[in-house]
């Protein structure tokens, strides 16, 4: 061992023993899945497949499938980075304290270490697998989410998660990266519906839990711009959300179901954001139908992504998407 | 808390201790931890075998003799 590695060895020991840290993990198989995020995972996983699917092209289904592996791995990675980065942030939050690094079960460098050995891994694995791009792809992902969003943003601006949104809203470009080696139009659609949804969702939750954020110190619309301007632009970013979904009809890329999807839920998605901003509070707070619209549209904004993403995949297992190709056939677009 | 020559898991009383002894629950963790690393890396070893012959596919016949 150097001089420097030794010395860097003695600080974190020293560090760990005042924080009364462990010597040895105490964390249990569990834990270290639970590092991973897994719902987060499972909803990467899913689009990337979404975009796998939409793209002009095929790829061998054992590939795929080490493919989707690979970008789920590298999601997780990307969980385990943001816990190991935030865990000042998650001991304070209700949400969030009993995670294991708060709740002392793992410790920061095992997290450090177990996130970027996955990262590596993942990276690697898709681009032997498929291609460089894609892998380069979710290299850049995991980065823009560990390090723009967690490290840099979500500390510093009100605006922390329309940015960083588009980590989550990338997979399934990397999907079609996958297929095809680039990415299309279609795929750029998919991360803009994913992009434009984030705000609504996550400030619908952030209007509920405003306390618990200022509480972390995290600059949340909310606490920043106040519960008015926050239910304003909610409004304002699913009005340009809903039509933005349905371009994938204009586009051939989607189908009947998802064309119906896409103007029911879209309907729900205004309706739930117009009845927020209207009757949810006055500037400074919510009141009870405020609270009560807040969650339903939080809750209603997951099941309308799920809807559209699971409509497209339908449709294109089944090869249903000719409603699409109808109009884009020349006719409308 | 030291017990003899190590100290147990948790504590920093005695950092020159030699060793670390660890309650059965921290023990059967660790137990579990190490099937897990196992596993994966046995995981590993089928995916690398599984995408080898899913890259060559029938490649593998296409060559000249």
């Amino acid at each position: 061992m150097t001089a420097v590695t030794e010395a860097w060895a003695e600080g974190e020991r020293v560090a760990q023993g005042a924080a009364g840290a462990p010597l040895v993990s105490t964390g249990s198989v569990g834990d270290f899945i639970s590092l991973l995020k897994p719902r987060v995972m499972s909803l990467v996983v899913f689009t990337a497949l979404v975009g796998m699917l939409v793209a002009p092209g095929t790829v061998n289904p054992v590939v795929g499938a080490i493919a989707l592996l690979a970008i789920a791995v590298g999601a997780g990675a990307s969980g385990c980075l943001n816990m190991w980065w935030d865990a000042d942030i998650d001991a304070v939050m209700a949400r969030t304290r009993n995670r294991p690094i708060p709740a002392g079960r793992i410790t920061r460098p095992e997290a450090l270490t177990f996130g970027m050995t996955l990262a590596c891994g993942a990276v690697f694995v898709l681009g032997i697998a498929t291609n460089w791009f894609a892998a380069a792809f979710l290299a850049f992902t995991i980065f823009f989410y560990a390090v723009i969003y967690s490290v840099w943003l979500k500390r510093s601006t009100p605006q922390n998660i329309v940015i960083g949104g588009a980590a989550g809203a990338f997979p399934p470009m990397i999907g079609e990266a996958v297929v095809t080696g680039s990415v299309s139009f279609d795929g750029f659609v998919l991360f803009l519906i994913i992009f434009l949804w984030t705000p609504p969702h996550f400030w619908a939750l952030a209007l509920v839990k405003s306390q618990d954020y200022a509480r972390a110190g995290v600059p949340m619309l909310p606490n920043v711009a106040g519960q008015a301007a926050t239910r304003l632009q909610i409004l304002l970013y699913t009005l340009v959300l809903v039509p933005v979904a349905t371009i994938p009809v204009w586009r051939a890329a989607g189908g009947p179901v998802y064309a119906a999807v896409a103007a029911l839920g879209g309907a729900g998605m205004l309706w739930l954001a117009f009845s927020l901003w209207r009757d949810g509070g006055d500037r400074d707070s919510l009141n009870a139908h405020g609270v009560r619209t807040a969650w339903r549209l939080f809750g209603f904004s997951i099941l309308y992504l799920f809807m559209l993403f699971a409509a497209l995949l339908v449709e294109h297992v089944f090869g249903w998407s000719t409603f699409g190709a109808m109009f884009a056939g020349g006719r409308l677009w | 808390m030291v017990t003899g020559n190590s100290i147990v898991n948790g504590h920093d009383d005695d950092r020159d201790a030699k060793s670390v002894s660890l309650t059965p629950e921290e023990r059967r963790r660790q137990r579990m931890r190490n099937i897990a690393i196992g596993v994966t890396l046995g995981a590993l070893f089928v995916l690398f075998y599984i995408l080898t012959i899913a890259r060559l596919g029938s490649n593998v016949f296409n060559r000249p003799l």
